[in-house]
């Protein structure tokens, strides 16, 4: 029997590979149109994570990097949502890995010559599985704006990156994450790859006062959304059964 | 009253960016933080089958190597079993059939060790070539490009793929195909990506 398909990606609703405001797609993005692949065991499979592959406390970035003693600087924050797939139903157990940079906009990357300066106590990386719900969190405090080399004056939005898995290669996904109310988020360029301005509201994490924890850390709230599936009533008939 | 479907969209994607290395790979970025970092174990020391290691380039529509991909390779064992609940059968312990590289920053060359995958069986019955799915990400890549690397050694397989028989130039074929060669003893196959261009691999919209 085969097994079911995943919806189609909407390939409207993501950015496509050619968006020559940001500059570096120019010569990175294929100029024949992809080729259409029905699910076979190769695209419906995927990598599965367990607990002890990661650690518990990788998913505090206030700590996972810091001195003893030693805290980063910034706003703390508390980073929680769920990963759910298109029909709403929760994805457990999947990975979710983040990075970012620092409060002052600076990556701890031997490849970042930015003039904001490091920070002793953080390294900007975290990840976690999803519980049953689907739900994950992290502590971190919130990354700051930085300039990049496309126009002379472009300046990327506060951001996360995320990487997820969710239960099947065709599923995998690496996004990012703004912050509600930042004024650079409609100005920069990779947010503009998006053509669906509906499509780029659903990278803005939101206040959430009900998760933030008064007198620690303020909360934001991103759910993540991967490709639903569709169901199996039916499958068997098309081999005649 | 028009009724509603009421699905969620995807969540759009974005580029990796050229710090993809923090999140995914903290070791190459400069620093150690996690106790172990994910994907350097594709096949594990148990897995059967040929040792191989995979080799190569992504190039550019100018015809350079880009510097700072990350790759994920995801692919059967020697039986054609994926380590997946869905997939019928075993796999040895250790066996993860994931994997992640990235380019070294100066040279772009990226390279992975496995063992060779069996055939699979794809839809309708038909059974697939051996081959290794991947997914490469970096700066000015939008959405995450899929491709499949299959081995120049399978030409049989490969004559009956069905989907390498979708693509209807069969020039365009020839850019899924790694070239196997040997070196010190051990079996080498080369896989040059091109983004764009003349020899523009073929990417999948899976």
């Amino acid at each position: 029997m085969t097994p079911p398909d995943y919806y189609v990606r909407d390939r409207r609703w993501h950015p496509p590979a050619f968006t020559p405001d940001y500059k570096t797609s120019v010569s990175r993005s294929p100029r024949l149109p992809l080729l259409s692949l029905e699910n076979t065991a190769s695209e419906i499979t995927g990598p599965t994570f367990a607990p002890t592959d990661i650690a518990p406390g990788d998913n505090d970035l206030l700590t996972n990097f810091a001195h003893d003693g030693g805290s980063p600087i910034g706003e703390r924050i508390l980073l929680h949502g769920r990963v759910l797939d298109e029909n709403a139903r929760p994805v457990p157990n999947t990975l979710v890995e983040i990075w970012q940079a620092n409060a002052s906009g600076r990556y701890r990357h031997k490849k970042d010559g930015y003039l904001g300066a490091i920070d002793p106590n953080f390294g900007g990386c975290g990840r976690v599985l999803t519980d049953e719900n689907g739900a994950y969190a992290f502590r971190t405090v919130k990354p700051g704006a930085y300039p990049w080399r496309n126009g002379i004056n472009d300046w990327r939005p506060a951001h996360i990156h995320v990487s997820v898995f969710g239960s099947a290669f065709a599923q995998r996904l690496i996004t990012q994450l703004y912050f509600e109310g930042d004024p650079l988020i409609a100005r920069c360029p990779i947010v503009s790859t998006i053509p669906d301005p509906a499509a780029v509201q659903q990278l803005i994490a939101r206040l959430d006062m009900n998760e933030t924890r008064p007198l620690d850390m303020i909360a934001y709230r991103f759910d993540i959304v991967l490709r639903g599936r569709r169901s199996t009533m039916f499958e068997n008939r098309m081999e005649g059964n | 009253m028009q009724q509603k479907l009421d699905y969620l969209k995807e969540t759009p994607s974005q580029t990796a960016g050229p710090y993809v290395h923090i999140g995914l790979a903290p070791g190459a970025a400069g620093f150690q933080i996690y106790d172990q970092e994910l994907g350097q174990d594709i096949a594990g020391p148990n897995a059967a089958g040929e040792r191989i290691r995979i080799e190569g380039l992504v190039i550019d529509g100018i015809g350079s190597p880009v510097k700072d991909v990350l790759l994920e390779a995801w692919q059967a064992n020697a039986a054609g079993v994926y380590a997946h609940p869905e997939h019928p059968g075993e796999v040895e312990e250790g066996f993860r059939g994931w994997g992640r590289v990235i380019t070294n920053f100066e040279t772009g060359e990226w390279a992975f060790e496995t063992v060779k995958p069996g055939p699979v069986m794809g839809r309708n019955g038909q059974m697939m070539a051996p081959h290794i799915n991947l997914w490469i990400v970096a700066r000015g890549i939008n959405i995450g490009l899929n491709t499949r690397l299959y081995f120049d050694d399978e030409a049989a397989a490969n004559a009956t793929d069905p989907v390498i028989n979708l693509i209807e130039w069969e020039k365009r074929r020839e850019t899924l195909i790694a070239k196997r060669s040997e070196r010190d003893g051990q079996t080498v196959y080369r896989f040059d990506i091109c983004l764009q261009g003349d020899d523009e691999t073929v990417f999948f919209d899976i």
